[in-house]
């Protein structure tokens, strides 16, 4: 049984560093910011996600399980907002998605620059 | 399926890759132009540093590299930045021969000395065979204390432990001396509503900021068993602090926080820990000797189950020492990153244009 669970565990982390990899790949080939920041939160969300859920299923019911726990949620908590912090940064700098539906961009564009007066 | 020689182990695999990390990193940080970039690459070098740290053993060094190195000084860093133009121009190489020339001598030396080096854990290195065996033999019988790192650095050696601590409040009132101590320098108004771009941010920095204040006590108290002190919890306090500064606003951080508190808070830091020395010497040890610092007839009425453990003999004058002191650097240290954040953060870049053309 313990076996078992640390096979399938140790599948997990290996799916977990594949989209991990998959997530770089897609930071250096994706054409813009936002496809970028896309791809870098399959990395922090997915990937991170599948390597603790494998590495809990590894190490067994113990307290490294509580801890594995708490460091998902934290990166739960964390890198979401991070990478939307940083999606807003890049729209508010003026960064433009060069794939996608333009025109709702622009329409939220006329809107937002009277006041967009925050950027230095 | 392809067997390894014995001698190449994951750890060794984790070293060499880590190591190459860290060396693309440094290439990295020498070839870009942009400063910004070069502060980010830095705060990678220091958590991948950090993370070697951890493989080699050592974790409350990784701890601080973490904190310091990843964290706080990345802050302090990009709050310099946008006070300067961000970028650097490509150097003349002519002026390039000299600094090259330096490092690659030192670069030399340094190799050349570590051929000379133990190898690691060598028990009869020098490191491990005067000092540190003794350290490892007596710290469980003089202290009482499991973490031997938190033994050595607060109590063996407390004295340079001051001098770190006052090193840091001297760096903190340094620092602010240049750059002003914040509420000189003018406030940028309240933004005007931007809409609710940021409110993902707000909300999630109000779930984060008692978390880290919270683990920052942990590390503080936690100091004494495992990887931790005041050095660390310190600096983790003041990036809750920091945090509040870049979500909410510096205009709300100073009114919660005011500068003149900080400082006083840092100074305290440094008058506790010197405090407790001295409360030692009144009571007839040495400066920082912790054995001296209840008098004997008021060690005799603390009640012996409060820690729990009848095996291990009561050293409650270095338990409580080892506290005292930490309070002290933890206090120094929050107080002075955050004043030196103020410092950086309080200045605008119009305050800086206007002083440049002075």
């Amino acid at each position: 049984m313990a076996d078992l669970l640390a096979s399938i565990g140790g599948g997990f982390v290996l799916i977990g560093v594949a989209l991990s990899v998959l997530g770089a790949f897609g930071i250096l080939k994706f054409p813009d910011v936002y496809t970028r920041i896309h791809a870098a939160s399959i990395t922090d969300t997915a990937g991170a996600s599948l390597v603790l859920l494998g590495l809990c299923l590894i190490a067994g019911i113990s307290l490294v399980t509580l801890k594995l726990v708490f460091i998902w949620m934290f990166v739960m908590l964390t890198t979401p907002v991070a990478a939307n912090a940083l999606a807003n940064a890049a729209f508010g700098s003026g960064h433009k998605p060069r794939i996608g539906a333009f025109h709702i961009m622009r329409s939220d564009e006329r809107r937002q620059t009277p006041r967009g007066t925050d950027a230095p | 399926m392809i067997t390894l020689p014995a001698s190449i182990n994951a750890s060794l695999m984790l070293d060499i890759v880590l190591l190459v990390m860290l060396l693309v990193v440094a290439g990295a940080i020498v070839r870009t132009r942009s400063l910004l970039a070069a502060i980010i690459l830095f705060s990678i070098y220091s958590l991948i540093s950090a993370v070697w740290l951890v493989v080699m053993d050592a974790p409350d060094v990784a701890f601080t590299e973490a904190v310091v190195g990843a964290g706080i000084s990345t802050i302090v860093l990009l709050g310099a930045i946008l006070l300067t133009r961000g970028e650097t121009e490509k150097p003349d190489w002519r002026k390039l021969i000299a600094p090259a020339l330096i490092c690659a001598s030192v670069g030399g030396l340094l190799i050349y000395a570590a051929m000379g080096l133990p190898e690691l854990g060598d028990p009869a290195s020098p490191a491990n065979a005067h000092v540190g065996r003794a350290y490892l033999q007596r710290t469980a019988s003089d202290i009482g204390v499991p973490n031997m790192v938190t033994a050595v650095l607060a109590s063996y050696r407390g004295l340079d432990t001051l001098g770190e601590t006052a090193v840091i409040f001297a760096a903190g009132i340094g620092v602010a001396l240049m750059l002003g101590f914040g509420p000189r320098s003018s406030l940028a108004p309240p933004p005007a509503q931007l809409g609710d771009h940021h409110v993902t941010l707000r909300v999630a920095a109000k779930m984060l900021i008692p978390l880290i204040a919270l683990f920052a006590l942990y590390v503080q108290f936690h100091g004494d068993l495992g990887a931790g002190g005041g050095f660390q919890a310190g600096v983790i306090m003041s990036v809750a602090i920091i945090l509040h500064a870049l979500v909410f606003g510096l205009r709300e951080t100073m009114a919660a926080i005011p500068p003149r508190v900080a400082r006083s808070i840092a100074s305290l830091g440094v008058l506790i820990y010197a405090g407790v020395g001295i409360v030692c010497m009144i009571n007839g040890g040495a400066f920082l000797d912790y054995d001296y610092l209840f008098p004997p007839e008021i060690e005799a009425q603390i009640p012996g189950w409060i820690l729990g453990d009848d095996a291990h003999a009561p050293h409650w004058g270095q338990h409580a020492g080892i506290l005292g002191i930490e309070i002290g650097v933890l206090l120094t240290v929050t107080a002075t990153m955050v004043t030196v954040f103020y410092g950086f953060a309080g200045r605008t870049v119009d305050d800086a244009r206007r002083e440049a053309r002075r």
